[in-house]
């Protein structure tokens, strides 16, 4: 009996995992185009099977690097889900940690602790954020290289038990990969999570918003969209990040316009809604801000 | 009479079974987890039955979501103590509970010698019984 790729599609939940992807995370396609590779492969693998063609399980370590704000974390937590619903990993559960949970202060203390949190992390996915902080180059006795040396002997022997993912901010990693040659090569996907372009972050706005039960009308929007041209331009800016943070000071504005108005009966409608004057308050329009 | 049939101590859960291959440890494990217990490996060379107290080897393991986190501790704990016996042990945190909930022998020393029966004259014609491993005569580590 031969199947067809339609088949093991029909089979699992594939397909509605790579929809709810697209439907759920805006921009992020190269992202996107890499877990559309793997989920490929899996399938395919699956077909391969039928007909004893074994191979090994794929690695899929990987290393998220980006600006702040551009959704590392955001699709690393998907990505333990993913991969379960994908049938790689067995229990499908995120341990995010930093260099505090892997490096000990005190000789001895590291590889107890490092293989602690492994096997917390066992049949699911590992998730390291800001990793670059493991390697410590200044300090030739910090233990971060001991907590490196377990993370790459499991990495590689325990590959079927779990999925590890690094993090970090794309010139920082890049320098803690070249000074850990054995790293860069265990980690088969280095995925670059680009910046958003102001029509994503506009759309990413309006996502947040609709997640708390607010929307912008039409003239907030058009003034968003100008404040975030004007944000962008701005030092520290932190893509999502900033977005989610100018949401919160819309919020507080809205809530002190209409806590101003006390002998108004407020409808639903009023109490949703952010208005254009909420937006053009910020700091950003001010004048003598650069545009 | 024979005392020791099989050359084998009959301790917790299947032991009266032929020993449990890794994959079925790993099923036991998985189990143990999903009911909430907390695993941990313990190892001894004095499996006098009540000798309860045996060694840990490393921490209880606890917020684990799967086996193989146990199974790469219980490897390296053989390798450790390729002659010893070895259990894993769940613990039940319920409050209420709090205590041992699942325990069974993963690995055992080639030759298990097993135990004397030793009677004592006391007062009278009473006799007082108490066994000893014939393994606990020599020193510790060099038992098995």
């Amino acid at each position: 009996m031969t199947a067809s790729v339609a088949d093991v599609l029909a089979s699992s939940q594939f397909e509605s995992v790579l929809d709810e992807l697209d439907r759920e995370l805006i921009g992020l396609a190269p992202v996107k185009q890499r877990i559309r590779d793997i989920a490929a492969l899996l399938v395919i693998d699956r077909l391969r099977l039928q007909f004893d063609l074994q191979a090994q399980m794929p690695s899929l370590h990987m290393s998220f690097t980006g600006n702040p704000g551009t959704g590392k974390t955001t699709v690393a937590m998907r990505m333990a889900q993913i991969l379960h619903r994908l049938d790689y990993v067995r229990k499908g559960h995120l341990v995010a940690v930093t260099r505090d949970d892997l490096v000990g202060q005190y000789i001895g203390h590291t590889a107890p602790k490092t293989k602690e949190v492994l096997k917390k992390a066992m049949g699911g996915v590992l998730f390291i954020d800001e990793a670059y902080y493991l390697y410590r180059p200044e300090n030739e006795r910090d233990y971060g290289q001991e907590a490196i040396e377990i993370l790459l002997q499991v990495m590689e022997n325990q590959r079927d038990d779990l999925v590890v993912i690094l993090a970090g901010y794309a010139d920082r990693m890049e320098t803690f990969f070249r000074s850990n040659p054995g790293l860069s090569s265990r980690i088969a996907h280095h995925l670059a999570f680009p910046d958003y372009r102001p029509d994503e972050l506009l759309g990413i706005g309006d996502r947040m918003l609709a997640d708390m039960n607010y929307r912008f009308d039409a003239d907030a929007r058009v003034a968003f969209a100008e404040y975030l041209a004007r944000r962008i331009a701005q030092p520290h800016f932190a893509n999502a990040r900033s977005v989610r943070n100018a949401i919160d000071r819309m919020r507080l504005r809205q809530a002190s316009r209409l806590f101003a108005q006390r002998e108004r009966a407020l409808t639903r409608d009023d109490l949703t809604t952010i208005v254009a004057a909420d937006i053009r308050a910020s700091r950003v329009f001010a004048p003598g801000v650069a545009a | 009479m024979m005392t020791n049939p099989g050359r084998r101590i009959t301790q917790g859960q299947f032991s009266f079974l032929p020993d449990l291959d890794d994959v079925e440890i790993g099923q036991q494990v998985d189990y143990g987890l999903g009911k909430g217990f907390a695993w941990s490996i313990e190892y001894t060379d004095d499996p006098h039955p009540r000798n309860t107290f045996w060694e840990m080897y490393g921490m209880p393991m606890f917020d684990l979501h799967d086996a193989a986190g146990v199974m790469m501790e219980l490897q390296a704990c053989r390798r450790t103590f390729p002659e010893h016996y070895i259990r894993l042990v769940a613990f039940d945190s319920t409050r209420g509970v709090e205590s041992v909930a699942m325990s069974f022998i993963v690995g055992r020393p080639k030759d298990e010698p097993g135990f004397r029966l030793v009677r004592q004259e006391v007062g009278g014609r009473s006799v007082r019984y108490t066994v000893q491993g014939y393994a606990t005569d020599r020193p510790e580590s060099q038992r098995y």
